[in-house]
């Protein structure tokens, strides 16, 4: 559905040389319908990755296709109609609506002076439904709660009707209770929509409850990727981070946990 | 950075209406605010003229005084400030949603500075030269204009494709400081007649005195005007953030460049005309977000409409609060606008 092949990509700040690029030789699959997780320290390149996958940023060496069509022959309007992303927070510089934000997920479909008619109106209210904030429509989007606000934004990426969803840490900054929340509307998106999605996160069993797939990496290089349960073993973990972790089956959760026991040293 | 509770003004619903009601409601309202202020505008004056006798048809023009006060002595001056409250409105608008900065102005980035000391320059230096019918001072002030734009324009492109709004801000407000100083120092060596005549351009003037100045900068507003229309639902999403509006497919590099080369046209076009008038450009965008919510698509066109209606109200009060003295329209919009910004300020918190 959605590869990276072979991407490296260096910030202006880095030195040209390609020993200090951000991203070094990539390659990630994202395939149709799956749920990957992105996993990996601080700084490993997640972010770079995933604005790469949506086209945001140019790769200096390598090329992302879209069901096997090159990114970089896409327009940035075609992109947005088959990929849509998520970032972790998001800060409007004015205070609009909840059905605004929401209506902006059109902006993709629309031409350069059309404005939306009943169809993406509809488009939006189904959205809002889907992700529980219906009643929010009239609020003003500053007003609401972190967990809110993630939710209009997920439900801002569904009426952007695409098939790809690219999420960047979605729940790191929201407490237990919404990060559950969240949780359960993407798998739900991901199984009755089959949204295929690529969720970048710190939190491993956040990733361990929700991914059937994972691609660990580490200083700008992909480390493992594949099942879940192959690749999330505690040598991987301690290899990863650095940290020593009890990674075991939990019975009444249905899925691999995660403890970290200590640094190593 | 937050903003407005402009929904505490208005109540959810009227936001709730879906963008092409707004649109119409705002265009429609604001249009007639703006048509009805020109027509009544021009009435106001040392002679009283009645509206009844301008348009009526059986007077010949050359016999209807009333008409030729109506639109020969007064016209011009109206059509400037409607004008030039249009431009520096829609510009006011533009420029926010690019910065991401609800206080930013039409003159935050220099281009206004830029516009005095061009105008400066030519009133000290060549008040002689004229090209054609025009003087010389609007075509220096452009020229200044265009280049504090190219200026600021280049230093933000510098290491990137995408514009660094942060480089633009202080970019602009450093080349506002540097063109003051040159303004002062022309000031300091020029003997006074030139210096009262500066500032006098500087405070602002509408007393275009013929169509002919508002003619030679239309094909610009023009051109501004239509790169404008391109761009309300593109600066909806940059100003949600970048990355958010590239991943929802706007072209950010492209949008950036559009949204700065059209406001800053404007800019210069509206200030060649009538001076650095201050304040319109954040006070007009202002008041409209309150009254229709802050979709660009509708704040957009409603900011210009209403733009060109409070400018020249703004301009019925220079004429008419020291009458038969008059007040420079600038400083008008500057007490007014002044403590509005402040409030604003404060309001935000």
């Amino acid at each position: 559905m959605l590869r990276g092949t072979e991407l490296s990509y260096g910030y202006a700040s880095d030195r040209g040389d390609g020993r200090s690029f951000s991203l070094r030789e990539v390659s990630v699959d994202v395939p149709r319908g799956s749920l990957t997780g992105l996993l990996g320290p601080n700084g490993c390149g997640k972010t770079t990755l995933l604005r790469l996958l949506a086209g945001i940023l140019t790769p200096r060496h390598g090329s992302v296709a879209l069901n096997g069509r090159p990114l970089a022959s896409l327009s940035r309007r075609e992109i947005a109609r088959h990929i849509a992303v998520i970032p972790q927070e998001t800060h409007p510089a004015f205070d609009y609506t909840v059905m605004e934000m929401v209506l902006m997920g059109r902006h993709p479909h629309l031409g350069p002076l059309q404005l939306e008619g009943p169809a993406d109106l509809a488009l939006a209210r189904e959205a809002l439904s889907a992700t529980g904030t219906e009643h929010l429509a009239a609020r003003a989007y500053m007003t609401l709660s972190g967990g809110e606000k993630q939710r209009v934004i997920i439900a801002s990426a569904l009426t952007q009707a695409s098939e790809v969803l690219l999420l960047d840490e979605p729940t790191a900054s929201l407490d237990l209770g919404y990060q559950l929340e969240v949780a359960t509307l993407l798998t739900r998106l991901n199984r009755e929509r089959s949204v295929t999605m690529l969720l970048a996160t710190h939190d491993l069993n956040l990733a361990a409850a929700l991914c059937d797939r994972l691609v660990l990496m580490r200083e700008g290089r992909v480390l493992a990727q594949g099942p879940t349960n192959d690749v999330l073993t505690a040598p991987m973990v301690r290899q990863l981070y650095g940290v020593v972790a009890d990674v075991r089956y939990h019975e009444g959760a249905g899925h691999l946990t995660v403890i970290p026991v200590s640094r190593e040293r | 950075m937050s903003t407005l509770d402009s929904t505490v003004a208005v109540g959810a619903s009227a936001l709730t209406r879906p963008v092409r009601v707004r649109l119409a409601l705002a265009v429609g309202g604001f249009g007639a605010l703006a048509v009805a202020t020109c027509l009544l505008a021009p009435l106001v004056g040392s002679t009283t003229i009645s509206l009844a006798r301008v348009f009526d048809r059986s007077i010949p023009f050359s016999e209807n005084v009333d008409a030729q006060i109506f639109f020969i002595a007064r016209m011009p001056r109206v059509l400037a400030g409607a004008v030039t409250g249009a431009t520096l409105a829609a510009a006011g608008v533009v420029f926010q949603a690019m910065l991401r900065n609800p206080l930013a102005t039409p003159f935050t980035l220099g281009v206004s500075a830029g516009a005095s000391l061009g105008a400066m320059t030519a009133i000290i230096f060549g008040t002689a030269i004229a090209v054609g019918p025009l003087s010389i001072v609007p075509l220096a002030s452009l020229l200044g204009a265009g280049l504090a734009a190219a200026i600021v324009y280049w230093l933000a492109t510098l290491r990137d494709r995408a514009m660094s709004t942060t480089v633009l801000l202080l970019a602009g407000v450093t080349l506002n400081a540097f063109f003051s100083a040159l303004i002062l120092f022309l000031q300091y060596l020029t003997n006074f007649a030139e210096v009262y005549r500066a500032m006098r351009w500087i405070m602002g003037d509408l007393d275009v005195g013929s169509f002919q100045p508002i003619l030679a900068v239309l094909p610009l507003v023009a051109i501004a005007f239509a790169m404008f229309a391109l761009l309300p639902s593109s600066l909806n999403l940059l100003s949600v953030g970048s990355d958010a509006a590239a991943a929802r497919g706007v072209n950010v590099a492209r949008t950036q460049r559009l949204a700065f080369v059209s406001a800053s046209l404007a800019t210069a076009a509206a200030v060649s005309l009538a001076g650095p008038i201050g304040f319109i450009g954040i006070i007009v965008p202002h008041l409209v977000r309150l009254l229709v919510g802050v979709d660009h698509r509708v704040v957009l066109p409603a900011s210009a409409l209403f733009g060109a209606a409070f400018l020249v109200a703004c301009d019925v009060g220079s004429r008419t609060i020291l009458a038969p003295l008059e007040v420079p329209v600038g400083v008008i919009t500057a007490l007014l606008g002044g403590p509005f910004f402040l409030w604003l300020l404060v309001r935000k918190g």
